[in-house]
């Protein structure tokens, strides 16, 4: 199973690697990575493969939300399927 | 591969759209939960909803964190009351009531449907417990909804039915009057009641349905005022934008529920394909029709727009999902949307124009609070218009009117939570006594020479 974690907030230097370093911490393998710079904004889009991570799905779900406020970004995990079928037919 | 740009537009739907689901309820038959006691008959009640339901909130829970999509309530929805009690052979079914409202606080869903009747045509004693319960049953619970079907396109208007129930609404807003009447937004009157709504308050679970049942509620009139927002084009573009993002919306709703049915081993009963506000700014069906150039929700064209609306949603939401039912159409619920309260504040919406939009959307006149002193056979004069245009049309109408205890025109009545808060509408000070007292049956219109 996929997950798709997006990152929003203020460009500072070294979100990428905190966002990976947590994903790493949790077991969750980095796939695919696209970020932005608009103007001041940082919006970055990471899709993990979650099927080998140490803590339950919902757990690794609320830990990345507290990381990600401790440094300002807000950050949202969501499973694949939500955008499949939003988006696909 | 989903593009990126797919991606921010569903978190923005739901951080900044109020994008979510709005109900999963779970149908439980109370079949065989009957007995020829009442005590027994309502253990059964308990345990049987307790059983099957057990893990409802958890796995809405769960769902909700995982796919990151709001669900706002997990709620259930039980056979008419009126059935079970029939083999009690009680004339008091308070205490179907008060087992209800156990086994919701138990399974810890905020609404349990299906204290109901189903009275078209005429009344058994099961249906009479529960009609003349309705008033005590409905002050003494507070998560317990109630409906009565009176009417139906197949049957016609059950009068004495619609003048009982304007009795009940009345003496159901003295039990409650020192909630502003609250009990009344918790009993609708129907014509051509869905059996799989999962919507309250009407919600119940229906004869032909399987022993249990997940229907899901969506929503989102955020998300679609949004989208109008960059359609300038003509009606026909407007239609065509309300029918794409209602086709999202509704895949969203038909990927929870089926994964809800999945985990909760239950079989999925239908999606209802609904655009219901709340008092939330933003989520508001009247801003829907204000985008599409309406100065103020109730003026002269607020008909047209919304049988666009009402009509899109449907077209859009029918693919999206294999299987649609409930009410399916656009709420009009007048507390609980913040474009028709400000509407009927300045006086651009009443009553009677409300009437009107219900003939070409879903439900009927919805959470409208009128003057506490309003008579007994107007209450049901009005219920009686409404049903009227139910039956003719071969649509769903439902009336839930409160009529505010100790309050009248101008006054404000205030619910909380998602019920809101309403401005006291003005109604007819001509009496319709002499009408309403004649009773008896309106005949079943005839179905062919339409026009």
């Amino acid at each position: 199973m996929k997950a798709v974690i997006t990152v929003i907030g203020k460009d500072a230097v070294g979100i990428t690697a905190k966002v990976s370093t947590a994903c790493a911490e949790f077991g969750a393998n980095i796939v695919d990575i696209t970020q932005k710079v608009l103007d001041d904004l940082f919006v970055m889009i990471m899709i993990a493969e979650v099927d080998s991570l140490t803590v339950k799905f919902t757990d690794f779900v609320d830990e990345m939300v507290k990381k990600g406020k401790e440094s300002g970004l807000e950050i949202h995990v969501m499973h694949e399927d939500i955008f499949d079928a939003m988006h696909k037919i | 591969m989903i593009s990126s740009n797919d991606i921010l537009e569903t978190i923005r739907m739901i951080r900044q759209e109020h994008l979510d689901v709005r109900t999963i309820t779970m149908g439980i038959s109370l079949f065989d939960c009957a007995a020829s006691d009442v005590s027994s008959a309502c253990d059964r009640i308990y345990d049987k909803i307790c059983k099957k339901a057990e893990k409802l909130v958890e796995t809405g829970n769960e769902i909700e964190k995982e796919y990151g999509i709001p669900i706002i309530h997990k709620r259930i929805s039980v056979t008419p009351i009126s059935l079970i009690a029939a083999a009690s052979r009680t004339t008091n079914a308070v205490p179907f009531a008060m087992a209800l409202q156990k086994a919701a606080d138990t399974c810890g869903v905020n609404f349990i449907g299906g204290f109901s009747a189903l009275v078209q045509k005429g009344f058994t004693d099961g249906d009479m417990a529960v009609i003349n319960s309705i008033p005590e049953a409905l002050s003494l619970t507070k998560n317990v909804c109630s409906s009565v079907n009176v009417a139906s396109t197949k049957a016609g208007i059950n009068m004495d039915a619609v003048e009982l129930m304007g009795r009940k609404i009345k003496e159901l807003a003295y039990e409650t009057r020192h909630e502003n009447s609250i009990g009344c937004a918790k009993l609708v009157v129907f014509c051509n009641v869905p059996e799989d709504n999962p919507f309250m308050a009407g919600a119940f679970h229906g004869t032909g349905e399987s022993d249990t049942a997940i229907n899901v509620g969506v929503s989102g009139p955020g998300v679609v005022k949004v989208a109008l927002e960059s359609c300038q084009g003509n009606l026909s573009e407007v239609a065509e934008t309300i029918k794409k993002t209602a086709f999202k919306i509704t895949r969203m709703g038909q990927l929870v529920a089926s994964e809800a049915s999945k985990r909760l081993d239950v079989p999925f009963g239908i999606v209802d394909l609904s655009l219901a506000p709340t008092p939330a700014v933003g989520d508001s069906v009247a801003y829907i029709l204000e985008e599409m150039g309406l100065e103020k929700c109730g003026t002269h064209g607020t008909t047209a727009a919304l049988a666009l609306l009402n009509d899109a949603v449907k077209k859009g939401g029918v693919m999206a999902s294999s299987s649609v039912g409930g009410l399916s159409g656009a709420f009009i619920p007048v507390s609980e949307d913040a474009g028709m309260i400000s509407a009927a504040e300045c006086g651009a919406l009443t009553l009677s124009k409300l009437e009107a939009m219900t003939a070409v959307c879903s439900v009927g006149l919805d959470m409208i609070a009128i003057p506490g002193d309003t008579s007994e056979s107007t209450v049901s004069a009005i219920i009686a218009d409404e049903m009227a245009i139910g039956m003719v049309n071969s649509k769903t109408t439902a009336v839930r009117l409160i009529p505010a205890y100790g309050k009248t025109v101008g006054d404000g009545v205030e619910f909380g939570g998602l019920l809101g808060a309403a401005p006291v509408m003005r109604v007819s000070d001509y009496s319709s006594e002499k009408f309403i007292a004649r009773k008896g049956r309106i005949p079943a219109p005839i179905q062919s020479l339409k026009n």
